[in-house]
């Protein structure tokens, strides 16, 4: 291995992977409760009006500023625990996929009013 | 030649902000997959590392001007709701959709998607901004985490052409229209 290849990977198999986990599983909790807030917003009349946080946008600004505000503090609570540990990186790519894929899927208005 | 000025915002939103993280998302992806596909690949430049630094905090920042001028500046006139008395719905696209069953379904499915689905865009890319800053070269040496950031950008853009999708064709159908007129060059008759 050349001195080039020796800078390029720096304590790369010993670095702590948790910092990477928690803003990876934060991201798939955070894209399924945009659906979530969502779907409860729709159905549920006073969420309905709680979720009303700037009138000209309706429902949507308070489901999305929800999403982010949950989103962003279990990314925080994630990287405090695990930043400087190695996680068990397949089980937290499955679950932050699976959420991410169920994100995106109940958004889809004709699934999303099968609840 | 003349444009009102939310059908400047709407251009700026859809054309500018969404369309330039469209492209950007495909070069985003060809990049990470052609540096850190494999680790038999060569070594990764420092150079090229903050590059990509750059690029991918580029990409959040626009995933975020998309979604919050859309949200906070163009979906409001959207929704407006016409005064009583028989207004012309011209104005009011939401209400011009959902006028008659050949359009509304634009409003139903797609806008009702498009504005959930879209907010799944910069949660995506942040955090692959964000762990890229964090792990840099060293992803090319963690295949987990790494295929883990490369699946949600790919989602990050499936989901912003299912919301500009979406975007283009309700324009087509119900435009956003109003405000003041800008005139970009004045015409000449003949």
């Amino acid at each position: 291995m050349s001195p080039l290849h020796l800078t390029a990977y720096p304590k790369a198999r010993n670095f702590p992977n948790g910092g990477g986990a928690a803003a990876i599983l934060a991201a798939g909790i955070g894209a399924f409760l945009v659906a979530a807030f969502a779907i409860l917003a729709d159905k549920i009349a006073v969420i309905k009006s709680l979720m009303i946080f700037y009138k000209p946008t309706g429902p949507l600004s308070g489901v999305t500023t929800c999403a982010i505000a949950a989103w962003l503090l279990v990314w925080l609570v994630l990287h405090t625990f695990w930043r400087s540990r190695m996680v068990d990186m397949g089980r937290v790519r499955t679950a932050a996929l699976v959420l991410l894929i169920l994100g995106v899927l109940l958004t889809f208005p004709p699934i999303a009013d099968v609840f | 030649m003349e444009i009102t000025a939310r059908s400047l915002w709407t251009m700026i939103h859809g054309m500018g902000f969404g369309a330039l993280y469209l492209m950007a998302c495909s070069g985003a992806l060809v990049e990470l997959h052609r540096r850190y596909g494999s680790p038999l690949r060569p070594a990764i430049e420092v150079s090229d590392e903050r590059f990509l630094r750059i690029y991918l905090i580029a990409m959040s920042v626009l995933a975020w001007l998309t979604v919050l001028t859309g949200a906070y500046i163009i979906y409001p006139w959207y929704r407006a709701v016409p005064p009583a008395g028989g207004a012309s719905l011209a104005a009011f696209p939401q209400r011009l959709l959902l006028s008659s069953p050949a359009t509304s379904g634009w409003h139903y499915i797609g806008m009702e998607w498009k504005e959930h689905v879209a907010w799944i865009v910069p949660i995506s890319i942040t955090m692959a901004a964000s762990v890229f800053v964090r792990h840099g070269r060293n992803l090319k040496s963690q295949p987990e985490l790494r295929s883990a950031v490369l699946a949600f950008v790919w989602v990050s853009l499936l989901a912003a052409g299912i919301a500009g999708f979406f975007g283009a064709m309700i324009n087509k159908n119900a435009p956003v229209e109003g405000g003041a007129t800008l005139r970009l060059v004045a015409g000449a008759t003949r």
